[in-house]
């Protein structure tokens, strides 16, 4: 089901940008992911839904390498993920990483959250690492906030911010692990917002979220998980309209019901 | 009370700088052994398996040995023995000897305070130093490590505490510190042997008290808000 589906996306002939084969996973006993194949390109936008538990928060972080994998080959943009150590962290640069948590770093302004990878992992001027966080800042709308700390902030701004971190180092692909999960409902929007704009801009993202209406309006390809499995892969209106899988009707139905 | 300021007279000058030994030892220690200590911390978190391991038999060893018998060791076997001499001047090579034993000693502690600042330092922060292409040891240097300081702050204090308390086992080392003349005094002024007890005591006291209350503070006010 998987491997045939590709055909739905939209494909070209550049080399993707993010690339899966045959990756699995385990942790301990829990085959976590399996079998994965996964092609993004440039430019494309897909939304990964699934129940909780099905794995879609470990295929994100293993496409950073926050989390090894037992076999398969990651790629990013043509190169093969490197197991530790300086090419590791530089390949690491290219792909933007928002967590549901948004992990800011708390001991450093909003301003030095931006700079801090410029500066330390790129060797970018401080002046010119500046005025690229405050371009990104003002981009996100939170560049008045620029001296605070993040606990300071609202969730709704300080994910904006982690949004600003992640693309001030001009990243291939941008990976959103439930970015709105842990935000007050009148907050998820205004995320939401940011995302569509970097869409709309040709940001090649990867983004596992509930929310439907982003995968709706924003998504080129949404991937349907399920233990560990891709279970489905297809448009968004063609999954909400008529998924093909069981597993994917129950999901769906349950969304619905709730 | 006479007898009291008798005392003084004779020995307060003594008392004063014999005291001052003791500073001075806890000044130096206290550096050495944030420095050794910090690296290993470094060393218990980082993802290489034999530092870890270091790491873990160094605090395991000098953690439960007797801080007397680190600085018996450092007299009677590395100036004893191997004629280790970091001095030419006799009583300035003692007091080394005595600061590198409470080094190693107080840095296991130094160490465990570290990383139980660590433990306060989210996983997250260390996820997000790595996900924007930091590796190790900018990650720890820029944004683990400085937020683990912040959160150690309190224990970081009660070992310094018991460093400045601990400065009086460099009586082993025959160096001079005011444990050593204690003995002195109470050998000579055995008719004030109480007020000599309580005034040491008070020597101690006024440095501690002023540590644990600026720990405290500073813990406080230097705590990272989440
Ligand atoms: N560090 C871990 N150790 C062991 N099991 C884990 C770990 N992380 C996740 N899991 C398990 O792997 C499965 C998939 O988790 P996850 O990728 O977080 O799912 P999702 O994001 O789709 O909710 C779950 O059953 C979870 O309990
Ligand atoms: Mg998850």
């Amino acid at each position: 089901m998987s491997t045939d589906s590709h055909s739905n996306s939209a494909k070209s002939d550049l080399t993707p940008i993010v690339r899966l084969s045959a990756v699995n996973k385990h942790y301990g006993q829990l085959h976590v992911l399996q079998n994965i194949n996964l092609e993004v390109s440039k430019g494309e936008v897909v939304v990964v839904l699934g129940p909780s538990g099905s794995g879609k928060s470990t295929l994100c972080r293993t496409i950073n390498r926050l989390e090894t994998i037992d076999t398969g080959t990651i790629e990013i943009d043509g190169k093969v993920l490197p197991e530790e150590g300086k090419m590791l962290a530089k390949l690491r640069a290219d792909v933007g990483m928002v967590f549901q948590s948004f992990n800011l770093f708390a001991h450093k302004s909003i301003l030095e959250n931006v700079t801090l990878g410029p500066i330390k992992a790129k060797g970018m001027k401080k002046a010119e690492a500046d005025k690229l966080a405050m371009s990104l800042l003002e981009r996100v709308g939170v560049a008045n906030q620029k001296d605070k700390l993040p606990a300071q902030l609202s969730g709704g701004q300080q994910q904006r911010v982690a949004i600003a971190r992640a693309l001030a180092m001009r990243p291939k692909v941008m990976l959103f692990d439930e970015p709105t999960s842990a935000l007050d409902p009148e907050m998820i929007n205004e995320v939401l917002d940011t995302m569509i704009g970097l869409a709309k801009e040709g940001m090649t993202m990867i983004v596992v979220t509930h929310e439907m209406g982003f995968a709706r309006k924003a998504a080129d390809r949404v991937i349907f998980m399920d233990g560990g499995q891709i279970v489905e892969e297809s448009t968004p209106e063609q999954f909400f309209t008529n998924p093909q899988s069981a597993r994917a009707k129950d999901f769906l139905g349950k969304l619905i019901t709730h | 009370m006479q007898g009291y300021l008798s005392l003084w007279d004779e020995y307060g000058g003594q008392m004063v700088s014999a005291f001052w030994g003791n500073l001075q030892l806890t000044f130096w220690a206290a550096i050495g052994s944030l420095v050794l200590g910090t690296i290993l911390a470094l060393m218990r978190i980082s993802p290489v398996p034999s530092f870890r391991a270091f790491g873990t038999s160094y605090v395991n060893i000098f953690r439960n040995t007797p801080l007397t018998i680190i600085m018996a060791f450092g007299v009677l076997v590395l100036f004893g023995v191997f004629q280790v001499q970091f001095s030419s001047d006799f009583n300035l090579n003692f007091f080394q000897i005595a600061i590198l034993g409470l080094t190693i000693y107080h840095s296991a502690f130094v160490c465990e305070a570290i990383r139980s600042g660590v433990n306060t330092v989210p996983l997250g922060q260390a996820e997000a130093a790595r996900a924007i292409g930091l590796s190790f040891m900018p990650a720890a240097r820029l944004v683990i490590l400085p937020q683990a300081f912040r959160g150690a702050i309190a224990p970081l204090g009660n070992v310094l505490i018991a460093l400045i308390k601990n400065t009086t086992v460099a009586v082993a080392g025959s160096v001079a510190e005011i444990s050593g003349l204690m003995k002195t005094m109470l050998e000579f002024r055995a008719d004030v042997g109480i007020l000599i007890f309580l005034t040491i005591a008070v020597f101690f006291v006024i440095v501690v008290i002023p540590v644990g209350l600026l720990t405290t503070y500073l813990s406080k006010k230097l705590a990272v808000a989440r």
